[in-house]
């Protein structure tokens, strides 16, 4: 709600100059969380950045169209797109106040994310098995460290999953544990815009001649 | 960080509804301040739909370079995920000028205005440092 | 193969001891007794329960500002302590003479000196005074978010705790304040000066990134009723313009000292030489962060002067919407003109050219805040107290400093002067005459708010000469230092005739010193005369917003009732008005409960640092994880809030009436 929009038409006198009985502030956690996600944002703009200058530095070792295997960033980004829609699911049942429905799609939700992890986690192995290590050239360390940084936000958005569903098993879905569920939300949607742009610069781009 | 940013709300929030009759339920508290993050199954379905198609196109043309200028193909799937990143912000985060009195807005124009600066400000500056201070012969040295 | 040791201790030896150095041993030893005579009184006046539950685990926005504040001055006396041994340093050493500071302590000296006085001293001030004014001055009971506000303050004291862990256990950095690669790479930095740097600077960055989330959505969605956003004091608009900065700029140093310590501890290759990394890179990122950080810590400032101008000149502020649109441009053309730092960097003409010119267009909105302030005193019945004579000295003392920068931005000249004692002398000179004057206005003006009585007049006085003229002493031969060629950061030199330069400097620096004593003399006789600088009303300057409507200090809900604004500078409409203050009535308030779980969970994260400076894998993955845990359980609790009943309420609330019936 604007603060602006209803003091503009404030239903106080002129003369009144203090609230009778107990002003109610507006939650701020939403806004808050929104903001926290926007200086993440800034975060990742450093990552973006540095892949941008140092993506191109191979140092003589391999780049990015002899590393990447397409078809497994697909499926990831296979896994992490009905890891939202699932999430979603969720909050659609947690508006209708059905607690086993929003706990089933928060399991699933969470299962498509270490679906995710796992399978970043496989690649990294396969690739350090290769000689592309971190350490291999500039290239390699802003691509493990954009990719790594995602895949760490995601592996924390699911320790915080399995959290609230301890506590949705636990409280049920009273208002804190709804918003808690959606600022998970705001977090794991943030995650896949985040993506979009990972699997485009990084990996799209990266195998193109 | 994000599980303490989230978990501090007790400040003024929520409680104080105390003692002020039923209809402050939980329907009342989110129409109230917890406007953000609510959508319709029509709109997480059509959401879905669009981001499994532009990712699809996506990786189409690179993976069969259909396109087959390389140029071309980058413009395009940058096009494509920007067309991505509008429809998750639309459809998932649910973004819109009303929520939160417009303030989620504004502080996301901020942010991205702030990103690109970032962005788009290294690439140039450290384009320029390189060509300057990196002539050519050393360029290939490395 | 690693010694069983080396498995528990990491790199961590008695060898970090430096008790063969006798300066430090000295200061160790001083701080030490220092430190145990603080311990003894605490726990002689049987206070340790007291801190810890009114203090410690405080989640009162009143009372973690005013602990910020003295973070903020504590770190003062010791990065002002670092100053002074710089300047004996070079005001000695010539020719044969090599002073008395080795160059290892030296260097660590001035890199200690900028981070200190940046992060910890300026910071703290700033954000404390953010913290305490901002929900007074919008009619709000505390913070959006309590328990962070108590976090955030934890973990800048955990960065502060680090670097002056280092002074004693291992060293500091020996890299100027901003560590540039390949000097702060593994290969030129070895041991724990650079990791101590990373990870107080991370630590603190949480904390201030956390503060400033918290600060907006206070802004944004707490203001009384009325208070529309162009009704809101000037010193809340520059706190939500400094805190946007923070948040969308502290994320930027964080990931770029985490590349800088991946490429420590990982042997990652982003800003080295080797294999494609890119010291450069470094450069150009730090300063993304950097040049907003500027306008951070300059921002509050600029609020305070505001107030103060227009309380002491009993005016409202000349150009409220002016200054309003001034501050939204600054913000924004501050992430503009990052480049201006490194011109020398050779971008080339097209580059330089363009940050060039967005610097020097930045000083335009920053005039029309002058001239605001001037067009406010104008016709006004001035009255020189002492905020008021800081706000004089500066708008003096900045407008001469901004136009040093204005210079330092034309490329050419940048190239004769970059990393010379002109810059040094420019930013001590807009820093100093700005953030630091503008503290020092905001401490006299709000500390009656504070603790319910003035500052004593006559030491602040004296501080004050000391501290303005100290500084031009101190400050104006290092531009002409600057101008012959001298760079900074030497601790020896050849030439004999530059001497008397430096010796008028360190003059000016005892100056200043003098200053400091006055001030701490100011606040020890303001406490012994606290009963004739009584402020009984709540309102001892005529001031004309909303914290001075309350009492002083204000109760912990802050309003019994909450205010409703009808207009810019809204105690002074309600003053005008004939407001009767409301003695019957009185609700319960609803307030947040204190936490232990702020402190806590900041101390684990510095153990964390600690643990990770020194290599202590085994610590550093327990403290983590034990971090992580106590972050979850303490979720688990849900009872997070309380009702002040109304009986206190009324009796809070009688006491002033007799108070201001009395008056």
């Amino acid at each position: 709600m604007s603060s602006d929009t209803t003091t503009a038409a404030a239903p106080y006198d002129r003369d009144v100059f203090h609230v009778e009985g107990e002003e109610h502030p507006q939650g701020s956690t939403l806004l808050g969380f929104w903001l926290y996600l926007m200086s993440d944002c800034l975060v990742f703009a450093v990552l973006f950045a540095t892949y941008g200058v140092l993506g191109r530095s191979y140092a003589a070792g391999p780049s990015g169209a002899d590393l990447f295997d397409l078809n497994l960033v697909a499926i990831n980004t296979a896994m992490l797109l009905l890891s939202s829609i699932t999430y979603g699911f969720a909050m659609l049942a947690m508006d209708k106040g059905r607690v086993p429905a929003t706990q089933g799609w928060l399991a699933v939700t969470g299962l498509f994310g270490l679906a995710f992890v796992g399978i970043e986690l496989y690649e990294f192995v396969h690739l350090i098995h290769e000689g592309a290590t971190p350490q291999r050239s500039a290239f390699l360390s802003s691509f493990y460290a954009l990719v790594g940084t995602h895949g760490t936000h995601v592996t924390f958005g699911i320790l915080w999953l399995v959290v609230l569903m301890a506590q949705v098993a636990k409280r049920g879905l009273i208002p804190e544990n709804r918003r808690r569920l959606l600022c998970l939300s705001m977090f794991w949607h943030f995650l896949d815009v985040v993506w979009i742009g990972v699997f485009t610069f990084v990996y799209l781009m990266g195998v193109l001649p | 960080m994000s599980g303490s940013t989230t978990r501090d709300n007790h400040g003024h929030g929520h409680g104080g509804h105390h003692g002020h009759g039923a209809h402050h339920g939980d329907a009342h508290g989110d129409a109230h301040g917890d406007a953000m993050g609510h959508g319709t199954l029509r709109d997480y379905l059509i959401g879905f739909l669009l981001s499994v198609i532009l990712t699809a196109v996506a990786f189409w043309l690179v993976m069969y370079n259909v396109l087959g200028k390389t140029n071309l193909t980058a413009i395009a799937i940058m096009a494509l995920a920007a067309a991505q990143i509008i429809v998750h912000m639309i459809y998932f985060l649910h973004m819109n000028t009303k929520s939160e009195g417009g303030w989620t807005m504004l502080a996301a124009i901020f942010t991205i205005v702030v990103v690109v600066i970032t962005l788009s400000g290294s690439l140039w500056v450290m384009y320029h440092l390189n060509t300057n201070m990196m002539p050519g012969h050393l360029l290939d040295l490395r | 193969m690693p010694s069983a040791d080396s498995a528990i201790f990491g790199r961590l030896t008695l060898d970090a001891i430096p008790y063969h150095e006798p300066i430090l041993l000295v200061t160790f030893v001083a701080t030490a007794l220092l430190g145990l005579a603080v311990v003894w009184w605490v726990t002689r006046a049987g206070a340790w329960g007291y801190l810890w539950r009114e203090w410690i685990t405080s989640i009162d926005h009143k009372k973690i500002g005013i602990m910020y504040i003295i973070l903020g001055l504590v770190m003062l006396m010791r990065g002002f302590a670092d100053a002074l041994l710089m300047r004996a340093q070079q005001a000695i050493a010539f020719g044969e003479s090599a002073g008395y500071l080795p160059s290892h302590h030296y260097d660590q000296i001035f890199t200690a000196h900028g981070v200190i006085m940046i992060f910890f001293v300026a910071m703290p001030l700033v954000t404390g005074l953010m913290n305490y004014i901002v929900p007074l001055q919008i009619g709000a009971r505390d913070v959006a978010f309590p328990f962070l506000n108590n976090f955030s303050f934890w973990m800048t004291v955990g960065g502060a705790v680090l670097v002056m862990a280092s002074l004693f256990v291992g060293e500091f950095a020996r890299t100027g304040w901003l560590a540039y690669p390949p000097l702060s790479g593994v290969a030129y930095s070895p041991g724990v000066g650079v990791d101590y740097y990373i990870w107080a600077l991370q630590i603190a960055g949480v904390g201030t990134t956390l503060s400033g989330i918290n600060l907006i959505a206070t802004i944004v969605k707490m203001r009384a009723p009325g208070m529309t956003m162009m009704r809101m004091p000037i010193f809340t608009w520059t706190a939500l313009c400094t805190n946007v900065l923070i948040v969308a700029s502290f994320p930027v140093l964080g990931a770029t000292l985490a590349l800088l310590a991946l490429d420590r501890y990982v042997g990652t290759n982003f800003f080295t030489n080797d294999l494609g990394g890119n010291p450069m890179m470094y450069v150009n990122l730090i300063w993304i962060w950097g040049h907003p950080e500027v306008y951070i810590l300059i921002l509050p400032a600029f609020g305070v002067f505001s107030e103060v101008v227009s309380t002491f000149s009993g005016k409202r502020l000349f150009g409220y919407t002016s200054m309003v649109y001034a501050t939204v441009v600054i913000t924004i053309l501050s992430y503009l003109v990052w480049l201006h730092h490194f011109f020398t960097m050779g971008s080339g003409a097209s580059v330089n050219a363009f940050f060039g010119i967005t610097t020097m267009i930045i000083s335009i909105p920053t005039g029309a805040k002058i001239f605001n302030w001037l067009f406010t005193m104008y016709r006004g019945r001035v009255r020189f107290e002492l905020p008021m004579m800081w706000t004089i000295a500066f708008m003096l003392t900045f407008v001469v400093g901004g136009m040093t920068g204005v210079m330092l931005a034309v490329p050419p000249a940048d190239f004769i002067l970059h990393n010379s004692l002109f810059l040094v002398a420019h930013f001590h000179h807009v820093i100093i005459g700005g953030v630091v004057f503008g503290m020092f206005a905001g401490i006299v003006f709000w500390f009656p708010k504070a603790f319910g009585f003035r500052l004593d007049p006559y030491w602040g006085t004296w501080s004050f000469w000391f501290w303005v003229v100290g500084f031009y002493v101190a400050f104006m031969p290092l531009y002409v230092l600057g101008l012959m060629g001298v760079t900074r950061r030497l601790n020896q030199f050849a030439d004999p005739s530059l001497q008397v330069w430096f010796v008028i400097a360190a003059f000016g620096a005892v100056l200043i010193a003098l200053g400091i004593a006055c001030f701490v003399i100011q606040i020890a006789v303001s406490i012994l005369r606290r009963d004739q600088l009584r402020d009984t009303t709540g309102d001892p300057w005529h001031g004309r917003t909303l914290e001075w409507s309350t009492s002083s200090p204000p109760p912990d809900y802050n309003f019994a009732f909450t205010p409703v604004v009808h207009d810019l500078d809204a105690w002074e409409d309600m003053k005008r008005r004939g407001y009767k203050r409301p003695v019957s009535g009185f609700r319960p308030i609803h307030m947040p409960k204190n936490t232990w779980a702020g402190v806590v969970l900041a101390g684990l994260a510095t153990l964390c640092g600690f643990a990770l400076i020194w290599h202590i894998w085994w610590l550093a993955a327990l403290s983590f994880l034990t971090l992580i845990a106590t972050a979850i359980f303490h979720t688990f609790n849900y009872d997070r809030d309380f009702h002040i009943p109304v009986e206190d309420v009324v009796r809070t609330e009688g006491q002033r009436t007799t108070l201001l019936a009395r008056a």
